[in-house]
């Protein structure tokens, strides 16, 4: 089954390279653009049939490695 | 003063750490290998600066994983002393051993320069031969060296007299919104924290590139001179 694990930074930590890409984007002439945050998304197979059990584990991955819950949000979606 | 120092694939500075170590305590410090299982009897252990696992997913992410980290763990909880420097501080903070994390410099830039520490406590056992307020002079050389926390813990550091080092000027002001007194955008201008028994540290700047007078200068020494007094009983 397909986990797939998007991880952002927290809501108020400053994302200096979302200000970058928005900073590129006034210069390219996109002049309505509002705020840009940049995050990841991990994909990844794990051998199991059972999407909750897919789910808490992609969930439990998460916490373990994939994102700093210092700084960082995630959610996961099992997506096949 | 028994020192050992941790080897990831991608550390750079352990040549550097371990010259430090040699000049001040007079005594070779042993490498040893992430993937290693066990740790030899120590006084101290360092994790070094440099990219391991080429700051794959977060700086140190993977690095805190590292079988050996376990047994750091351990020796920490036992109340061993552990000293993380750059990429060192880095995994130290994703390892949990220390508080708060390390973002990307507000500036963007990968910093490559020298700058200046204040002494924040004179209290542990990696900062007793400086005077608390002292400043010195420390290369930096990161890109990931923004530190944050959430407001209470940051907090909690203070009044626990925690933060061990923070960006200055060369006058020893500080000014968290001053990028030349804070030059990658550090909460409250933090450069180096202490763990709550004291004995684990882990700063972004490198004292250990600032030992020798060959080098110009050895504002980096009592950094070490302090662990030979607090670990050489």
């Amino acid at each position: 089954m397909k986990i797939r694990v998007n991880v952002m930074l927290k809501e108020g930590v400053l994302d200096p390279q979302g200000k970058a890409i928005g900073h590129a984007f006034e210069v390219l002439g996109f002049s309505n653009v509002g705020e840009v945050r940049v995050g990841k998304t991990i994909e990844l197979e794990v051998d199991t049939a059972d999407r909750e059990a897919a789910a808490a584990q992609g969930e439990a991955m998460a916490r373990e490695l994939l994102a700093n819950l210092v700084i960082e949000d995630f959610a996961v979606e099992v997506a096949e | 003063m028994k020192a050992g120092i941790v080897l990831f694939p991608g550390t750079n500075r352990e040549r550097d750490m371990a010259q430090a170590l040699r000049l001040v305590s007079g005594r070779d410090p042993v490498m040893l290998w992430h993937r290693d299982t066990s740790l030899p009897q120590l006084d101290l252990v360092v994790l070094p600066g440099g990219f391991s696992f080429g700051d794959y997913l977060r700086s140190g992410a993977m690095g805190a994983h590292s079988p050996l980290m376990r047994e750091i763990r351990s020796f920490a909880e036992r109340g061993g002393h552990v000293l993380g420097v750059c990429n060192g501080f880095q995994i130290l903070t994703e390892a949990q051993l220390l508080p708060g994390a390390l973002l990307r410099n507000a500036g963007m830039r990968f910093l490559a320069q020298e700058h200046f520490l204040r002494v924040e406590t004179a209290d542990s056992p990696f900062t007793r031969d400086w005077s608390k307020g002292d400043v010195f002079r420390a290369p930096l050389a990161h890109g990931d060296g923004n530190y944050t926390a959430a407001p209470d813990v940051l907090d909690r550091l203070e009044a626990e007299d925690r933060v061990a080092f923070r960006y200055v000027s060369a006058q020893g002001q500080d000014d968290a919104a001053d990028r030349r007194c804070n030059p990658n955008g550090s909460q409250r201008s933090i450069a180096g924290v202490l763990s709550e028994n004291r004995r684990v540290c882990g700063l972004m700047p490198h004292p250990e590139n600032l030992v020798d007078p060959d080098l110009g200068a050895t504002d980096g020494v009592p950094l070490f001179s302090s662990l030979v007094k607090s670990l050489v009983a």
